[in-house]
């Protein structure tokens, strides 16, 4: 099925959760947050949230900035 | 009194450093934290931003660099237009920082102004005080504004000093000074500072701190630049605490005029 992540059409497995989605952008490792939809969902809710079709996924990182 | 009992006061938590600084348009993550070490700042903005989808997996990452147990991170909305996307922003940043829900607002009016959407801002305000955020808030340098921020609850103004990245200093002195007789939260100057005497200039007048980014990292050498805007900061404080001379219209010599050889 394809979802939406940071703006791009992305090819992910059927049933995948986030914390699978994490997993296959290889963001394992790094601060992020994820916000699924217009809304958050908190890092202890990543394993267990099951995206859907045209899922719309925002991740984000911290960056340099004033 | 010295600076050794002076602390900056935000949201209940104290600091010492008066400085603020950005992290934006530097070299590389090592200059950036060269520079925030040499101006001894505590409090240190980030921006936040989509993740690179498939490419630079092994960037390294800011918040490994910049560590929030040794900094305060205080995440800004930069490149929001609207409040909506400001409030979405900080939520994300509040996750970011597992729970730390201290923020820099700043909702922006045109790409080439950088001027703040006050209308925006205040809405998004609005909404961000509720859901329990501490909104440290960019603005315009309009007095009224700045009154209807904090009766909001944010919890520190910020008005402009000149335009972002402009480097003018402060252009409306007279202003920033009203905005400060009206407001009991630290009214920080953040934006247009461009090099150190700016600094203590806002300093001398009373501002509680300074936050600033391009004015060091836009100096040709900025960790050395970051080391003067430090001691600008303190000097521009401990001169605002001492008090200055009045001004007089005439000569007063230094020196007495009692008991000189001129004369008879």
């Amino acid at each position: 099925m394809q979802v939406q992540v940071n703006g791009e059409m992305l090819q992910v497995q059927d049933g995948i959760t986030l914390t699978g989605l994490v997993e296959q952008l290889e963001l394992g490792e790094k601060r992020i947050a994820i916000e699924l939809n217009l809304e958050i969902i908190p890092r202890s809710q990543h394993e267990e949230t099951i995206l859907k079709e045209s899922d719309r996924v925002e991740i984000v990182h911290a960056i340099g900035g004033g | 009194m010295s600076l050794e009992n002076d602390p900056l006061i935000i949201a209940g938590q104290s600091f010492n450093s008066r400085l603020l600084i950005g992290t934006g348009k530097y070299k590389d993550l090592e200059e950036t934290r060269l520079a925030i070490e040499a101006s001894g700042a505590e409090i240190v903005t980030v921006a936040v931003r989509r993740t690179n989808i498939g490419q630079n997996a092994d960037e390294p990452n800011l918040l490994d660099v910049i560590s929030p147990e040794k900094y305060t991170i205080l995440p800004n909305t930069a490149g929001c237009f609207n409040a909506e996307d400001a409030v979405r922003t900080c939520k994300l940043a509040r996750e970011l920082m597992d729970g730390h829900d201290l923020v820099k607002l700043e909702v922006l009016g045109d790409q080439k102004t950088l001027y703040p959407n006050v209308v925006e801002t205040i809405k998004a305000a609005d909404v961000l005080v509720r859901d329990g955020f501490k909104v440290m808030v960019y603005t315009s340098d309009d007095p009224i504004v700045a009154k209807e921020l904090e009766d909001l609850g944010c919890v520190s103004i910020m008005p402009l000093g000149s335009m972002i990245g402009s480097g003018l200093g402060i252009l409306n002195p007279h202003n920033i000074n009203v905005i400060m007789e009206d407001c009991k939260v630290p009214v920080l100057v953040d934006a247009g500072v461009g090099t150190a005497s700016e600094a203590a200039v806002a300093m001398e007048m009373g501002c509680e701190a300074v936050l600033m980014n391009s004015a060091i990292a836009g100096a040709q050498n900025p960790i050395l630049m970051a080391s003067a805007m430090k001691k600008a900061i303190e000097a521009g404080r401990e001169a605002y605490l001492a008090g200055r001379m009045p001004r007089k219209k005439y000569a007063s010599a230094s020196s007495p005029m009692e008991g000189t050889i001129v004369g008879k």
